[in-house]
Parts: C-alpha cells; sequence; structure tokens
C-alpha cells in the first residue's frame, strides 16, 4: 500500500497521528503518530504531509537488521533494536522516529488507520485498497 | 486520576521562578477541568478587592480530561483573570492546539502571579520551565512575534502570544495563537501585558493516562464517524461561523450601526459563500477537529496584501454590520490589523461602532479627530480609530477601555447607546427581538457573551416575542455551556452539526474511569455559575440585580431601518418579568444573589461563609 495525499484539503487537525498512537500504543499521545503534519504559517497558508513510503532507507541503515520488510513493508523488530538512531538520519522524510516512552524506533507499519479517519480525506490509498470513512 | 496529568505548574514572574503541584482529586471531580478549573482557583486564589492589573492578579490557563484525546474537536483550552475590562469574572477560550501540547507536557493547569520588570515569555518544554527574556518580540505584532517565536525556537512550539494592545493596556485585547484562534473577551491579554508576559511557548511529548484506551478507540472513531453522516458535516463545513451571516440577518437579528437596526442590506456580500469566493485560502482546524471552521484568507486593501484567519461571523457582525462595512475583504483587512495588534474584533467592532455614533452625534468633536471626517462604512475610519486605541492616543485612550468606561467620561447621553452588559460589549446577535438572547446577555457572568448561552435559535424556533420558558431554557444552556468549556471540547459539533451530547458520557467515563451521565454534569455546570456569580458579588462593590441590565437602547429604542424587526423592542416590563422567573428558578434572591441553601446545595458552603463575612 502507497499513500496518496491531498494536501490542499488538510486542516492540520492532526487527528491521524492521535489515532495512530492509540491503534499502535494504546495511548493518547498524538506525538507517537508515525506521519507528521507541518504548519506553514502565516504565509503562504498550507499544511504538507510527511508519511513513511516504505522506501526502506531505515533498514539499509539499520546496523543490527532490526527493520524487517514484508510484503513491501518495513517493520521494526522491537527485541533487535537498540534505539542507536541510525533509521532516524537516514530517513528522508522524518517519519521515523525515537520516543522517551517506547523502547524501540517507531515508523508506520501502513495500518491505514489514518486513512479511514481523516475528516478531510486529505490522506488516500493510492492502490484502493483502503477506503476513507468519509463519503464525497 | 485517569484523563489528567494531576499537575499544575505555578509560575511567579516577580521572583521569576516555578513549581509544580498536585491538583486534588476533590477539585478534579467537583469542577472537571478547564473553565471549571479557573473558576475555583480565582475565588480561592485572588485576595478580594485585588486590582486587576496588579502583580497580585493571577492568570488561570487550563486544559480538560479530553484535551489531547483522540476526539472529535477537543482542542480548546481556558484563560481565566479578575478582568480588568468589566472588575469581575473573566475567562475566555480558544481552539488550536495548545491544549494538547500542554497536556502532553504533563500539566493541566499554568497558574501565572505576580510580574516581570522586564518583558517576558514562558518557555515550557516537557519538564523544562524557564522564563526568558522577550525583549527582541516586546512591541511587535501578535501574528509577527508568533511567526518569530516559531522560527527562534522550532514550528511544533505552540504558541500563546500578546500584540501591542496587550502590552499598553487596551481592556479588550486578546490572546493570539495558531495564527489566528483567540482567547478574546474580557482582556485576560491585557492582565498578561501588566505582567511583563509577552507569550507562553509549549511543547509536550508525554502520554496522558486514561483508563480504556481500547473502548476510548472504539468509541471516538465511531464518534468521527457519526459526524460524517450527518449531512452539516459537508454543508456547514466549508463556510464556519460565517454560515450564519444570512439567517441572522434574514431573522433582523444582525447587529448594524451600533446596534441601532437589526438588518443590514449589504449582508449579503459578507456571507460564508462570499468569503469562499473571493478570499478563502485554506480550511484550517483545531486539534482533532473534522469540521474546520477556520477559514484562512488572503486580503487585499488599497495594495496591501495580508494573511488573516477569518473573518468569523463574529468579526463579520461586529465590523461589519456594526460599522456598516458591506465587503468581505475589508472587514478581512481590518480583522488582520485587530488580529496583529492583538483587540478582540467583537469588542473590537462593538467599541468602534459606539465611537462612529458619539462622531456622527457630535459628541465625540471633529478636534478630536484630527479634524477627520470619520463615518460609518469606511475602513479607513474603523482602521484610524483601531490604531488610535491602540496606541491609546488622545480620543484612543478613552475607547481604549471600552464602551462602558467611554461612555462614563464622554457623557451626553452616550451611555444609552454604549451596548455592553456589566462591562462587556454584546456580541453578534441584535437581541431586541430575542428574548431568550437578551437574558442570555444580561445573566452572562462575564458580561454580554453570546458564548455562554445561545438562546437565538430557540428564540426563533418557539416565537422570539414569547416570554414564557425563556428563562428556564437560558439556565440550561448556562450549565450545559459550562461543562464543554470542563471538559475542553468544542460546541460545534453539537451546536452546527446537532451532534447528541450524550455521545460525551461514554467517552468521558473510558477517558476518566467515571460513570457519570448530564445529570451529573449539570450539576456541576451549576456550581461553576454559581461560584462566578459569588465572585462577581464579591469583587464587584453593590454588584447585584441592577448589573444585569441591557443598555437603554435595548428595551426603550426600537430598531431602525429595514427588516423584519424594524420598529421593535423589548419593555422593561419584559425585562423584569424575566429576571424575576430567571432568579426564582435558579435559586437566587430578588436581587440576583444565591441563596445560602443554593449555595450549599451546590457544595459551595465556603463561598456562602466568605459572601456572608462581607
Amino acid at each position: 500500500m502507497k499513500f496518496k495525499l491531498n494536501e490542499e484539503t488538510c486542516s492540520g487537525c492532526r487527528t491521524c497521528q492521535a489515532i495512530c498512537s492509540l491503534v499502535h500504543f494504546e495511548k493518547v499521545n498524538p506525538k507517537l503518530g508515525a506521519l507528521k503534519i507541518d504548519a506553514h504559517f502565516p504565509e503562504p497558508g498550507a499544511y504538507t504531509i510527511r508519511h513513511c513510503t516504505q522506501c526502506g532507507a531505515c533498514a539499509a541503515a539499520c546496523p543490527l537488521q532490526a527493520i524487517e520488510e514484508r510484503n513491501g513493508v518495513y517493520r521494526v523488530v522491537p527485541e533487535k533494536c537498540v534505539r542507536c538512531g541510525a533509521c532516524v538520519d537516514a530517513c528522508p522524510h522524518g517519519v521515523i522516529f525515537l520516543h522517551a516512552e517506547i523502547p524501540y524506533a517507531v515508523k508506520c507499519d501502513n495500518c491505514g488507520e489514518c486513512i479511514r479517519i481523516c475528516p478531510r480525506v486529505a490522506l488516500m490509498d493510492e492502490e484502493g485498497e483502503v477506503a476513507n470513512d468519509v463519503r464525497l | 486520576m485517569f484523563g489528567y496529568n494531576g499537575k499544575l505548574l505555578r509560575v511567579n514572574l516577580t521572583e521569576k521562578r516555578s513549581s509544580v503541584e498536585e491538583i486534588p482529586e476533590k477539585i478534579a471531580r467537583d469542577y472537571i477541568g478547564g473553565r471549571g478549573f479557573v473558576a475555583r482557583y480565582l475565588w480561592d486564589e485572588i485576595r478580594p478587592g485585588t486590582d486587576p492589573l496588579s502583580p497580585e492578579n493571577k492568570i488561570v490557563i487550563a486544559t480538560g480530561p479530553l484535551s489531547g484525546v483522540f476526539l472529535p474537536s477537543s482542542g480548546k483550552i481556558e484563560f481565566g483573570t479578575k478582568s480588568p475590562h468589566t472588575g469581575g469574572y473573566a475567562d475566555s477560550n480558544m481552539g488550536g492546539h495548545l491544549s494538547s501540547e500542554l497536556k502532553l507536557a504533563g500539566y493541566d493547569m499554568v497558574i501565572i502571579e505576580g510580574k516581570s520588570e522586564k518583558p517576558v515569555f514562558l518557555f515550557i518544554d516537557d519538564d523544562r520551565v524557564e522564563i526568558r527574556d522577550a525583549s527582541a518580540y516586546w512591541g511587535m505584532g501578535a501574528l509577527s512575534s508568533e511567526k518569530k517565536l516559531k522560527e527562534d525556537l522550532g514550528e511544533e512550539f505552540q504558541i500563546a502570544v500578546i500584540g501591542p494592545a496587550g502590552e499598553r493596556g487596551v481592556t479588550f485585547s486578546c490572546i493570539s495563537h495558531d495564527f489566528g484562534r483567540q482567547a478574546g473577551r474580557a482582556g485576560v491579554a491585557c492582565v498578561m501585558g501588566a505582567k511583563g508576559l509577552k507569550a507562553m511557548a509549549v511543547r509536550g511529548t508525554k502520554t496522558v493516562p486514561v483508563a480504556e484506551p481500547g473502548k476510548l478507540l472504539e468509541k471516538s472513531r465511531s464518534m468521527y464517524r457519526a459526524i460524517y453522516e450527518i449531512p452539516a458535516f459537508h454543508t456547514w463545513t466549508p463556510y464556519g461561523t460565517a454560515d450564519i451571516t444570512s439567517f441572522i440577518n434574514e431573522n433582523g437579528a444582525f447587529p448594524t450601526k451600533n446596534f441601532s437596526r437589526g438588518f443590514f442590506e449589504k449582508a449579503g456580500e459578507i456571507t460564508g459563500q462570499k468569503l469562499r469566493e473571493k478570499i478563502h485560502v485554506k480550511d484550517k482546524g483545531c486539534f482533532g477537529c473534522p469540521i474546520p471552521c477556520g477559514k484562512y484568507s488572503r486580503v487585499t486593501y488599497k495594495g496591501d496584501t495580508r494573511y488573516v484567519e477569518g473573518p468569523e461571523y463574529e468579526t463579520i457582525a461586529l465590523v461589519g454590520g456594526n460599522c456598516l462595512i458591506g465587503d468581505i475583504a475589508e472587514i478581512g483587512y481590518i480583522n488582520y490589523w485587530m488580529d496583529e495588534y492583538g483587540v478582540d474584533t467583537i469588542s473590537g467592532g462593538n467599541v468602534i461602532g459606539f465611537a462612529l455614533e458619539c462622531i456622527e452625534k457630535g459628541i465625540i468633536p471633529a478636534e478630536a479627530v484630527e479634524g477627520r471626517e470619520l463615518k460609518f462604512g469606511d475602513p479607513d475610519s474603523v482602521l484610524y480609530l483601531l490604531e488610535k486605541i491602540v496606541r491609546k492616543e488622545g480620543i484612543g485612550e478613552i475607547l481604549s477601555q471600552g464602551v462602558r468606561k467611554a461612555a462614563e467620561i464622554l457623557g451626553k447621553g452616550s451611555e444609552r447607546f454604549a451596548i455592553h452588559v456589566k462591562g462587556l460589549e454584546v456580541s453578534g446577535y441584535e437581541p431586541r427581538n430575542a428574548a431568550g438572547m437578551l437574558l442570555a446577555y444580561m445573566t452572562s457572568d462575564i458580561g454580554a457573551h453570546h458564548g455562554r448561552a445561545w438562546a437565538i435559535t430557540y428564540d426563533i424556533a418557539v416565537g422570539r416575542y414569547e416570554v414564557k420558558g425563556k428563562a428556564e431554557k437560558v439556565i440550561d444552556l448556562q450549565h450545559i455551556r459550562p461543562v464543554i468549556d470542563m471538559l475542553t471540547v468544542c460546541r460545534f459539533p453539537w451546536i452546527e452539526l446537532g451532534f447528541p451530547l450524550e455521545e460525551y458520557e461514554e467517552v468521558f467515563k473510558f477517558v476518566t474511569g467515571l460513570d457519570w451521565g448530564w445529570k451529573e454534569f449539570k450539576k456541576v455546570g451549576e456550581r461553576v455559575y454559581n461560584l462566578t456569580r459569588a465572585f462577581n458579588i464579591r469583587e464587584i462593590k453593590g454588584f447585584g440585580r441592577k448589573d444585569d441590565y441591557p443598555p437603554k437602547r435595548f428595551y426603550e429604542e426600537p430598531l431602525e431601518g429595514e427588516g423584519p424587526t424594524a420598529g421593535q423592542h423589548v419593555s422593561l416590563e419584559v425585562l423584569d418579568a424575566m429576571l424575576d422567573d430567571y432568579y426564582s428558578l435558579r435559586g437566587w434572591t430578588k436581587d440576583g444573589r444565591p441563596t445560602k441553601e443554593k449555595l450549599e446545595e451546590l457544595d459551595l458552603g465556603f463561598v456562602s461563609r466568605e459572601l456572608e463575612s462581607i
């Protein structure tokens, strides 16, 4: 699965980040969301979305092979990760990160929850496998 | 305590130190959060008779149990203080992303005390709390300072900031956040300015403990889905608050020419549709919000292009109708300057409408405005007066204190059309043809503000002149609204989309672990409404029934101009009958004081004892 973006409709609400942290960690902490929204104000008045493209740069950089690929999705293996941060430096989008409360690097696992919930249909599934809950 | 960090950050600007304190569980249970925390801590911590602009006044900033939670529209934060604008209780809330950020930093509340001799800003990065030099930002506009603070600290910091109006003591200055969200009413920003506090910058990364995260996820997800199914999700969201302009005008309730009329013939030019068509750049939402009412716009006036969030309906009403500005871009341009200076657009538009009427009637002579020909309908006249107010120059010094004080100084019958209650300027609904809305303005604890009980739609639905049942409805709304402000969610899913209030019961349970319903919620709402009433009785000499009357224009002057309500007004007899009904239903005396029995019933015995000792 790959993301398709419609950044023009993104309103910066961060609902995607809020659901991501609850789904993956059972935590109320939008900062654990594995995608990032950048706000560009006061000018030009825009939001841009950074998300994982499953490019594999993190896995290539990992000295412990702690990031494994299956069906095109890269996942961190918690038992192998030592939080060295090599993946964080290697990620071209800044969407794999370390957080004090999680003992391993955090990244997107392509679950599609953010796409389903996005109130603005700013996040979409390129292959059409995950439908958004908002009906246009 | 699930749903809370259980911590408040106390910052003393005089001594340049901060400390973290526990929030007692009983306080959380009795006051929920947000507006309830503000009301209780202000009552407890402000010494009776404190001068609002002295170091002894405090600012309470509070989140609620639903702040930062995955939940539709959970992005509100409350600011409160003893008001320099009204002399009484004040709180004002705003959306954006500050509420969730502060909650994630590990605090439910911040209390600001004392006064810094030099300009400072409060820096909060999780446990790291610093009082930093703000001389590089002092004097800058609110929007410009936020931009610079983000450049200096990082984009992810959430900023609350005041503009020159707050720094210089304009009593209706506002706190600004996220380039267009404001805590605007009753002058909390003015107290920030008096304390030398330019801004607060917050970054938080910590998890908020909740009782049942799995159930919360399922419940909230179903709430978003339910909102997506409501037709207004698609029809209201593109226009936001400005959507209501035509409806209010067609019902003759649109404040026009300093509340002398209820119908503006150019209202069709300043609707949400016109905003979208002519100036709209971006829909901009608060944390967790599926219905972003923020309409970010680009406006050009006389060759000068500016970006502004809005104009919102209230700005359209007060800067538009009330000053007879009938062009959406012109309103947006004035809106930009009010935001940049840090002036509340509601009080700002109301004060300038008042000034223009004083000029029209010769009460403000031409020499007081440097011989200029200032008039309604002219953006330059509005901008001229705005600048004078922010600079506190000449007539601006008088106007910078709001319409009540300006009318006291100017005299000559101007108090008749100084449109306020308790010193707070009336917001965007002409209430002469809406008895419930008028009663809501009259009995609002912070002064005339629509957000305390938005009764206008009820008036229109059941008959505007009908008096029976209005007090009961207003009281019910006055108990619901504090709860929304205590949970620190936004009212719009409920008010604009008709999303059921009952939906919040379960989510509250999954967050806090408490099995509460609206019966319990409303009891807290009533407690808080009585507590803030008591605050006004304690702080304002001789406070009582007389403070609940609107300006004479509302009950003695029929509406002028065109529209369905032209020629009509509510009589003093009707006002008195409504007030009697209201006090009696509330368990207050005929002078509007909560009885000892009522206070004790609400667990406010300590309030009753303190009031008796005055």
